[in-house]
This record gives C-alpha cells, structure tokens and sequence, in this order.
C-alpha cells in the first residue's frame, strides 16, 4: 500500500527558500505567483492489512522523524488499491 | 578531565574538537562512535560540527536516533556538561535536548566567517571563565543556522536567561547588521534550563589558538575544565 506525505513549514514560519523561488519566478515574468513554499513530499511503500492502518503508520512515521513539529506540519494520503510490489 | 567528541557519520569538526581539548588544552579526549552505546566516563561531551547523515531529511533528524544518543540524554538529564557546536546544536535541537529548531539561513547562503558573540550568562559550564556582555570573535560555518522557536517560547528562554550567546557589533548591541543568518533575537547559543547542556552554531573549537586567527573560542573549553574541577556540573552517578 502506497501512502504519501507533504511535509511543509508551518504558516507562522518563514520560508527562506520559498521567498527565492518566488522572486526566480517573478524574475521569468510569472508576476500572478505572489507566494510559493516550499515542502518535502514522501513516498511510503508499506506492508498494511487496511488502509486505516496504513494510514496510521504513516502518520507515525511523519510525526517522529519526517517533520520537525517545531516548524513543520504534514499532511498524509493513502492510495487506494496501490498494492503490491514497485513496478 | 576527561572530553567524549561524538562521531556521527559526517561530523568534520570532530577532530578541530579532539585538538583544541587535547592538545591544546591537554586535557584527556577520546572519540566515541555513534554506534557506541556508553560514554566510556567522560566528564564533559561535545557533539561536534559537521553534516551528520549528510543532513539528509534536515540537519540533525537522523543523528537524533544514533544508538549514543540514549547516553548523552542521561548524561545531560543526570547534569552532565554537555557542548553541541553548529551540526552538533542542530542534533540536540533535534532530540528534544534544547527547544527550538532551524530554518535555512534567511540569506540562502552558507555563511563562513569570523562573527563577533556576546556572552550574555556566566553560569553554565562552557561560560564559567567569561564575563556577561563579553565579546568573543569565533567563527561560523552554515547553512542553517536560523535559530527559531514560537513566540512564547523565545519570552520563556529570554525570562530564564537561557540565551548564552547573542550575535553583536563591534560595539555589543545585537543588532540587524550583525545577524548572519537571521537568528530570532540575534540567538547564537542557548542552554536548557539546568543549564548543563549548552548549543552554539559559532564554532569555539576553531578558535583556539592565536595561528587560526583568534583564541577566544578557548575560553569556553577552559570554562569546562574549570566547572568540572569545581564540582560545578558533574553528572550524578
């Protein structure tokens, strides 16, 4: 089973990042984008009898050690019907 | 007196810091592995500088479950002197050990140069020889060394004189121009609230003899071997 976790600054915390990115994109003329932050994204491949309890391993795995809670928040997806081995 | 350096996968100034208490301060050091389980009865530890794990996922994330890591929490929970420098602040910021945590430099770029730190408190075990308000030229080498931490958190650090070093001008007032890399309160280095545990993103260990250009970092080791020899902050059997 496949879940997915967006990991991003929380809204209260500067990103220096982000900030560059947006003024590389003004820079290429893409005035209308005023904000980016930027995040990390994983992929979790996991061994789960449901859903529910991929889920939860993934949740746990972000909040130990994907996301800092200090800074970060995360936000996880599991893939319905995304069994089996990598292609 | 007896220093631990902790060796993670990627530290680089693990042997800055073995030299500068070694041979520079002659004092007894010994490395110990990230893999080991025991401090092997070390009176103070530093966890160096340097890129633990590649700083791979963020700075210090991955060293915070280093098998040593369970020791160094007993050390410090037991008082122990305990001395994170730059990646090794990163680690303990990371474990819980002290509050906060890092952003990426607000310039986006890796400052390396001399800065000039403040000492705000005289009272824990790296600052025992300096006296408040001292400055110290020491200097810093990273990436991410935006320190931050909620609002309340910083009034708790601020009300319990938990900031150690401030980054300052020539004249001492901490100011814009003389932050680095954004820092809330221009915060180079803090302790927790026993005191013990210490961390610092300026690098003492490279400033310890006058050929490198300046020997203020050594203050601080010095003050380590003093609080030691004192009684002051011995970890509790």
């Amino acid at each position: 089973m496949r879940a997915r976790v967006f990991v991003t600054l929380k809204p209260s915390v500067f990103d220096p990042q982000g900030t560059i990115v947006t003024d590389a994109l003004h820079t290429l003329g893409y005035a209308a984008v005023h904000e980016v932050r930027q995040g990390k994204y994983f992929e979790l491949d996991i061994d789960a009898s449901s859903e529910k309890e991929a889920h939860r391993l993934a949740s746990e795995a972000a909040s130990k050690l994907l996301a800092n809670p200090v800074i970060e928040s995360y936000r996880v997806e599991v893939e319905s019907g995304a069994a089996g081995p990598n292609p | 007196m007896k220093f631990a350096v902790v060796v993670f996968p990627g530290s680089n100034c693990d042997h800055d810091a073995y030299h500068a208490t070694r041979h520079v301060l002659g004092e007894e050091a010994v490395f110990v592995w990230h893999k080991d389980t025991s401090l092997v009865g070390a009176d103070a530890v530093i966890l160096p500088g340097g890129f633990a794990h590649g700083d791979y996922l963020r700075t210090g994330a991955v060293a915070r479950f280093s098998p040593i890591m369970p020791a160094v929490r007993q050390f410090a929970d037991a008082g122990g002197p305990v001395l994170g420098i730059c990646n090794g602040f990163q680690v303990l910021l990371e474990a819980g050990l002290l509050p906060g945590a890092m952003l990426r430099n607000r310039s986006i770029r890796f400052q390396c140069e001399h800065v000039i730190v403040k000492v705000e408190h005289a009272d824990t075990p790296f600052t025992s020889k300096c006296y408040p308000a001292q400055l110290l030229r020491i200097p810093i080498a990273h990436g991410e060394g935006n320190y931050y931490a909620e609002p309340k958190i910083i009034e708790r650090l601020e009300a319990n004189r938990q900031v150690i070093f401030r980054y300052a001008a020539a004249s001492g007032s901490a100011t814009l121009g003389a932050n680095p890399n954004g820092s809330v309160h221009n915060i180079a280095g803090l302790c927790n609230e026993k005191r013990n545990v210490v961390g610092m993103m300026p690098h003492p260990e490279r400033a310890c003899e006058l050929a490198v250009g300046s020997a203020d970092g050594l203050l601080l080791l010095e003050s380590a071997v003093q609080s030691v020899g004192q009684g002051n902050f011995v970890a509790a059997q």
